[in-house]
């Protein structure tokens, strides 16, 4: 078994069984699902609002060459400056040189998942740079040295008290368990950072083509500080963010909001146009944006799952998703968790290793009908298992689904079959046979009957 | 109307009065009901692992069995949607695909059949006793049945029909991933089956028989006081 895969049947094991974890999750979203209805509500008709946004992505992922190539144009008019990163690696190293040409010596960093995907801090951190994260979910996860546990909310999981305890540790502050002063422990540290810091990174949460504009999505003010007060801007987003218009983010913006978090809006959404230009008396002097591929070309490549490149990161998918909700995000060992992180991570990392996230699914179609922009998620992970089977099918599959259609290719072994396990259904239940023993732990059989539909069938109507 | 019985394998096997009450109703209303002993299983647990080979050659071979039939009605909206939306993508671009549509529009859920085809909500039933619904997710949001159930046991004389919490949230079978995964599936069954407990219903009832195999199954291990029973069961009740 691959490594991923048993890590993930381990943690999942254990968080499955934790009552109180999953109470603790569930409770958190509880506030969610009521606000969203309620935005929801607001909406003339949100299906349609749906197609809009699915749209508005759809336009710009199906002509994405040419798309780019419009808002690079556009963005450099701005006076940005456009690397292209073709995977992590490459991403890594064009940050990393920038750092070091411009002397850096400190970062503060925006919330970014795409900078989680290539592992960025990481990379910094070893070239001696410190990096502060400046989101409150992300610098809780940053002392706690733990990964996002959502990627909308990071620290969803983290109750409050072991907060006030992580802050006494490492900032020396006084226990306290109201969530304000918790926040403003985290303000009043983070603000001399971001004077000091000589460079600010940002993800991106749309890029529009006709404008060369930046938008990004925020309910702190954290990103505006981290863009704006450091003399250096670096922005790092997948080649996926782009739309045409900017008048897409007339439905995109509030339907981010309402699907992820269950707001009209989000607190800040605001456009970056370039760098500081000759007259102004802010923003920084530098603008640079890493464009990253790292698979997303390959999900381009196949038509069957490249809607999954519409994903705004919203967050609703894992919200809704039973699997997420009683295993937790961080079993899952993706930077992307829930369906979308299922669907898309076999593209990112490979899908022998990671194909198991498709399985772990009841396929229950949740998250489908959650997605703002209509990504046929719950179909995908069945088209990822397709995929894997036909990549590398295990033998133990083969077998047994063979053999199960040898049975079912022929009624008459098919019903004698049935005799046979139905009577020996009793013994059958105490064995620790695969499958059987699994359901047997937790749950019951109906007792056998007698006999089987067809037999009583053929019996009443002779 | 002449009816062909799609009897999913493991209520043939397991639960085969769930296929006999929906006999029941059916020539109560007055139709034939036929059931065409070749068939066997649909194919949704290699669908649904990836073997699409496999599937495919029982999705064929139900094709040939249901071949002819005016309307083909199941208990089940698994097994239904399993004909109804994953035949046509399995035999797409073969020399299957027109047949498999076909099939897909002659292919009815028990409670859709009822409700939408026959315009029945009505069935004459009588069954004095309070139950909670459980929307199969395949019926849900691959047939897109949600009030037809309700409808149908709302008409039903002496029955009190109560919701519960978790309304549309999964009960964690998913086939073989309940055995593949039984930790988070038991997970899921018991935020389901704690709910529909809590509702104080005396049965849980759903149009899929295999939600009522999980349900059910946990239900009966941790000793909860409330009993699955198919949509059809109670249906078919009438005295």
């Amino acid at each position: 078994m691959d490594d991923s895969k048993a890590i993930f049947l381990k943690d999942a094991t254990v968080n499955a069984a934790d009552g109180d974890q999953r109470a603790f999750i569930r409770k958190a979203l509880g506030g969610y699902y009521t606000n969203r209805d309620l935005q929801k509500a607001r909406y003339r008709d949100w299906e349609r609002a749906r197609d809009a946004a699915s749209m508005a992505k759809w336009s710009a992922v199906n002509d994405l060459a040419n798309v780019l190539e419009k808002f690079v144009g556009n963005f450099e008019r701005n006076g940005g400056v456009v690397h292209w990163a073709r995977d992590a690696a490459e991403a890594r190293a064009i940050i990393l040189k920038i750092a070091e040409d411009n002397q850096a010596k400190a970062i503060v960093k925006s919330k970014c998942m795409t900078s989680e995907e290539i592992h960025l801090n990481d990379a910094l951190e070893k070239a001696g740079f410190g990096v502060v994260e400046s989101d409150l979910g992300e610098f809780i996860q940053q002392l706690r040295g733990e990964a996002p546990y959502h990627f909308v909310f990071p620290c969803m999981h983290v109750k409050r008290e072991a907060i006030s305890e992580l802050f006494t540790k490492h900032l020396g502050t006084a226990p306290t368990d109201s969530p304000e002063e918790l926040t403003m422990i985290a303000r009043r540290h983070l603000r001399q950072l971001y004077v000091d810091a000589d460079i600010g990174i940002t993800g991106a949460n749309f890029l529009i083509a006709e404008t060369g504009q930046i938008s990004i999505t925020e309910n702190e003010g954290n990103a505006r500080l981290t863009a704006a007060l450091p003399r250096i801007h670096i922005a790092l987003s997948g080649i996926e963010k782009v739309v045409n218009h900017l008048d897409d983010l007339s439905v995109l913006l509030p339907m981010l909001a309402t699907a992820g978090a269950g707001q009209p809006m989000t607190c800040y959404n605001t456009l970056y146009s370039g760098p500081r230009k000759k007259g102004e008396c802010d923003g920084p002097e530098q603008f640079h944006l890493v464009l990253l591929d790292n698979a997303r070309t390959r999900i381009l490549a196949d038509p069957e799952q490249r809607d999954a490149l519409h994903c705004i990161r919203c967050g609703a998918c894992l919200n809704v998703c039973p699997i997420f909700k009683n295993i937790g995000g961080l079993a899952y060992g993706t930077t992307y968790q829930g369906p979308i992180g299922s669907v898309i991570t076999p593209h990112l990392r490979g899908l022998k290793q990671w194909n198991h996230l498709s399985g772990a699914s009841s396929l229950c179609g949740a998250c489908t009908d959650a997605c703002p922009v209509r990504i046929d998620l719950h179909h995908h992970l069945l088209h990822n298992r397709r995929n894997a089977t036909k990549e590398s099918p295990t033998l133990f599959d083969q077998v047994f689904h063979h053999g199960f259609n040898f049975v079912i290719k022929r009624p008459w072994l098919f019903a004698t079959g049935g005799r046979i396990f139905r009577a020996t259904l009793p013994l059958l239940q105490k064995l620790p046979i695969p499958y059987m023993g699994a359901w047997m732990k937790t749950r019951d059989l109906p007792k056998a009957p007698a006999q089987s539909f067809r037999d009583q069938w053929k019996n009443q109507n002779v | 109307m002449r009816v062909s019985l799609f009897v999913p394998c493991f209520v043939d096997q397991l639960t085969p009065q769930v296929g006999l009450a929906t006999a029941k109703v059916l020539k109560r209303l007055g139709h034939e009901v036929e059931f065409r002993s070749a068939q066997t299983c649909c194919g949704q647990p290699s669908f649904n692992s990836g073997q699409w080979d496999v599937a495919r050659e029982a999705a064929i071979r139900a094709l040939e069995v249901f071949r002819g039939a005016e309307v083909v009605v199941g208990p089940s909206g698994s097994c239904v949607a399993m004909m109804r939306n994953f035949y046509p993508e399995l035999l797409k671009g073969t020399s299957h695909a027109a047949e498999a549509d076909d099939l897909a529009a002659r292919t009815f859920e028990f409670s859709e059949f009822l409700v939408k085809k026959l315009g029945v909500t009505d069935v004459g039933a009588k069954f004095a006793k309070k139950v909670t619904y459980h929307d199969g997710c395949h019926a849900l949001r691959e047939l897109r049945l949600k009030e037809e159930p309700r409808q149908l046991l709302r008409a039903v004389k002496g029955l009190e029909l109560i919701e519960s919490e978790e309304g549309e949230t999964c009960c964690g079978f998913g086939g073989l991933f309940s055995a593949k995964f039984p930790m988070i599936s038991t997970a899921m069954v018991q935020v389901k089956g704690g709910a529909l407990a809590r509702t104080g219903a005396d049965y849980v009832v759903s149009s899929d028989p295999s939600c009522l195999l999980q349900i059910g199954g946990w239900l009966s291990r941790e000793g909860k006081p409330i009993l699955p029973l198919h949509i059809a069961e109670v249906l078919a009740h009438d005295a």
